[in-house]
């Protein structure tokens, strides 16, 4: 599925780095050729975007499967797959397998596990995988909680120009709890944790980062404390960097009143205060990277007692209309929310996308911002409707998605 | 079908199934004052015929409740069993420990076949928190709560109120609730679903609830539902109405939370001596099963003017009775309970 001949998209809105402008894009050859006041050429194919916002393609960093319908309906042209994978993506083998996997119309980069079965103890063959079309290094769902085991990655990774995609909860603190500690947790009766728990956990991690020279991406930094930690190390200069998902900036705990196992998600969802902090977190730039999390589950994992379902969301497909809320309540711009779901996550990957950038693959989303529509479990596109967004109106819509230049069609 | 006469108290609460307007009982939170209270009067009349001779009722002849345990229980399993079959119905007991359940059946799948065995009530306890919540939303019978991991035990809560609803009146103290009392909670805060059922229940009828426990045993967040947070024993003794103790859940624990139940006992453990602090005609209360010598002491646990544990144990009959009355008249058609399903 190679672009056959060059497309010039016309009549749109230009998502670019300095601000939206009116304009066109021309394809070739699977890249951005030229952008702007461009107009189509003799032999071109034509698409009138009427108007919509010619956007970037999402990347989207730190899905849980490969879920095709699901990352087309959201616009996603690529997506970092978590090691947590059955089987895990702990030998060159499976990732090279999985880097392979999605091509042509969506490229998939496996992220390394940390360690050999995600165990935290030994650390797993990084420079094969990363050979083999590995794009990071993930320690999963878990924490490393054998901080001479930590250092000892980070410098590895820092050795082989490898970003560490970390999570950031404190493995004994949090035990067996599935929600944050406070008036909720105790009200329903749910075993829970401290949010200091992410905290604690990211304090080490900033320190050995440091002690080791390494970039390290928080997957998901989703407390006041937390993300102070986050500010300040940005402040001292150091390569770190935050993600969140929009569970996070959208939802409290006291979604879990009624036990609804779609607001299960990990870490779990905090006080409102929390809520409220990464909102702020993400105007004002601490937060680098904005990520669907995406983890379909079906019933045999949700329909189950709180405490006894799997954590998770599928959250593909309302990626971009939630991160649209933000840009709609003022808190950023049209190219700042571009930047969270397909720019910065590129650039930590180190891939020539994300951006309109000439040369740049030709990974566009045309998107209507106001279009709305219902968010409903029963009927999305994912392999499971497990969203905690469900029954939820929302607005902004993927209208055509290409990739390398061809268009996605259903 | 014939019906005892019901209680004096009809005035204070709306007609008919306005009174109990609940399908299911799934926890204290979900009730109001009026309804717990309408609960307590209608369990006064199962008091009565539960200390006659011959104890029993044919209101609920015919019907059939399940009783579905998947956590071990001998008292609240025991009692809920009575309580069905004084009262007539055909009651059947399912143990989880000899199910499917440990055949990997999920618990919707449970759910779905009790609810196809046309069960007419169906009692549940499980380990997870809101698990009856989810069974209740899965069948179409009545679904009560015998206790759902550390979310809520209402049928406890309820109980509990009416023991000391009586004792009190024995005493000539014939308030209509209980403001003004202070009450102390002691023990294992953090893993029991009795402790919460109680705070919301007691606090309902107008009584100030003291929770007592070490800060690894005290869940965050209490002081916002309107308790008052102790960890010294003796300060949370000192004037107390009532003292009710909680036993150690070690089978929640994960992880050590007590240095040692000799340690434990020095700090929480209600001896004579310092149930001196509370006032001098302090009632006892434990919902059981006891751990003697570590939470409390056998001269305090049998005081005879003082403990009246074992008539939370008598009461928690007339209680239940009174819930699967009140939850199946509309099934059995009760005038001004709805049409029958």
């Amino acid at each position: 599925m190679k672009q056959q001949r060059p497309l010039t998209i016309t009549n749109g809105r230009l998502v670019a780095a300095d601000g939206l402008r009116e304009g066109a894009i021309r394809l070739v050859d699977g890249r951005i050729d030229a952008l702007g006041d461009v107009t189509p050429q003799d032999g071109d194919d034509v698409h009138d975007a009427k108007g919509q916002l010619i956007a970037p393609g999402l990347v989207d960093l730190g899905v849980f499967a490969i879920d095709k319908p699901a990352f087309r309906f959201g616009g996603i042209t690529r997506a970092a797959l978590m090691p947590d994978q059955s089987p895990l993506l702990d030998l060159p083998s499976r990732v090279s397998y999985i880097a392979k996997s999605g091509k042509p119309d969506l490229w998939v980069h496996p992220l390394a596990a940390a360690t050999r079965g995600l165990e935290g103890e030994q650390i797993a063959e990084i420079a094969l995988m990363r050979q083999a079309g590995a794009r990071g290094i993930a320690t999963g769902r878990r924490w490393i909680a054998d901080t001479g085991v930590m250092l000892r990655l980070l410098q590895y990774a820092a050795m082989l120009d490898l970003t560490v995609i970390a999570h950031a909860e404190d493995a004994a603190l949090v035990g067996d709890a599935v929600a944050t500690a406070g008036e909720i947790a105790t009200r329903i009766g749910l075993p829970a944790a401290p949010a200091e728990a992410e905290s604690l956990a990211l304090a080490r991690d900033i320190a050995l980062a440091e002690l080791a020279g390494a970039r390290i991406h928080f997957r998901q930094v989703t407390t006041r404390a937390g993300l102070e930690l986050i500010r300040q190390a940005k402040g001292r200069g150091l390569p770190v960097t935050a993600g969140v998902t929009p569970a996070h900036f959208m939802l409290s705990d006291l979604a879990t009143v009624d036990f609804r196992t779609f607001a299960r998600i990990s870490p779990p969802l905090r006080c409102e205060d929390d809520r409220q902090a990464v909102r702020e977190a993400i105007a004002d730039g601490t937060v680098d990277v904005v990520s669907s999390g995406h983890d379909p589950r079906g019933p045999e994992d949700k329909r189950l007692p709180f405490a006894d379902a799997e954590p998770g969301m599928a959250g593909a497909e309302t990626l971009l209309a939630m991160v649209l809320t933000l840009v709609r309540d003022n808190l950023l711009d049209m190219s700042r929310a571009f930047d969270l779901v397909a720019g910065k996550p590129a650039r930590l990957l180190g891939l020539e996308a994300g951006a309109l950038i000439a040369g740049h693959d030709a990974d566009i989303a045309l998107v209507d911002p106001e279009k709305p529509w219902i968010i409903q479990s029963l009927r999305m596109e994912a392999t499971a409707g497990n969203t905690p967004f469900d029954g939820q109106p929302t607005q902004g819509r993927v209208i055509a998605l290409f990739k390398g230049g061809v268009r996605l069609t259903d | 079908m014939t019906s005892l006469p019901t209680s004096s108290h009809a005035a204070r609460y709306p007609a008919g199934a306005q009174a109990f307007p609940h399908r299911d009982l799934l926890g204290i939170g979900q009730l109001e004052r009026h309804e717990i209270m309408f609960l307590l009067d209608e369990a006064e009349q199962w008091v009565r015929l539960n200390r006659q001779p011959t104890k029993h009722n044919d209101l609920l002849a015919g019907l059939t409740i399940i009783n579905a345990f998947f956590e071990n229980s001998t008292r609240t399993l025991l009692s809920f069993e009575i309580a069905g079959k004084r009262l007539g119905a055909d009651v059947v007991n399912m143990h989880a420990a000899q199910s499917s359940v440990k055949k990997g059946e999920t618990l919707i799948d449970t759910a779905i076949t009790l609810n196809a065995m046309r069960a007419d009530a169906i009692v549940i306890r499980h380990g997870s928190s809101g698990a009856t919540g989810l069974i209740a939303s899965k069948v179409e019978c009545p679904v009560l709560n015998a206790g759902d991991g550390q979310h809520e035990h209402p049928t406890q809560g309820l109980l509990d109120a009416l023991a000391l609803r009586q004792a009190l009146r024995e005493r000539g103290e014939a308030a209509d609730d209980f403001t003004g009392l202070v009450i102390v909670i002691c023990g294992d805060i953090l893993h029991s679903r009795v402790a919460r059922s109680n705070l919301l229940c007691l606090q309902a009828l107008g009584a100030t609830v003291r929770l007592c426990a070490p800060p690894a045993l005290m869940p965050t967040g209490v002081a916002a539902m309107g308790a008052e947070v102790f960890h010294d024993f003796d300060a949370a003794l000192d004037g107390a109405d009532v003292v009710m103790m909680l036993r150690l859940q070690t089978e929640r624990m994960s992880g050590q939370f007590i240095a040692s139940e000799r340690e434990y006992h020095h700090l929480y453990g209600l001896t004579q001596k310092r149930l001196a602090s509370a006032q001098s005609d302090a009632l006892v209360m434990h919902p059981g099963p006891m751990n003697r010598g570590v939470e409390i002491d056998s001269e305090v646990a049998d005081m005879i003017d003082r403990s009246i544990i074992t008539r939370q144990v008598e009461m928690g009959v007339a209680i239940r009775m009174a819930c699967l009355d009140v939850l199946t008249r509309r099934a059995r058609g009760v005038a001004g309970w709805g049409e029958r399903p």
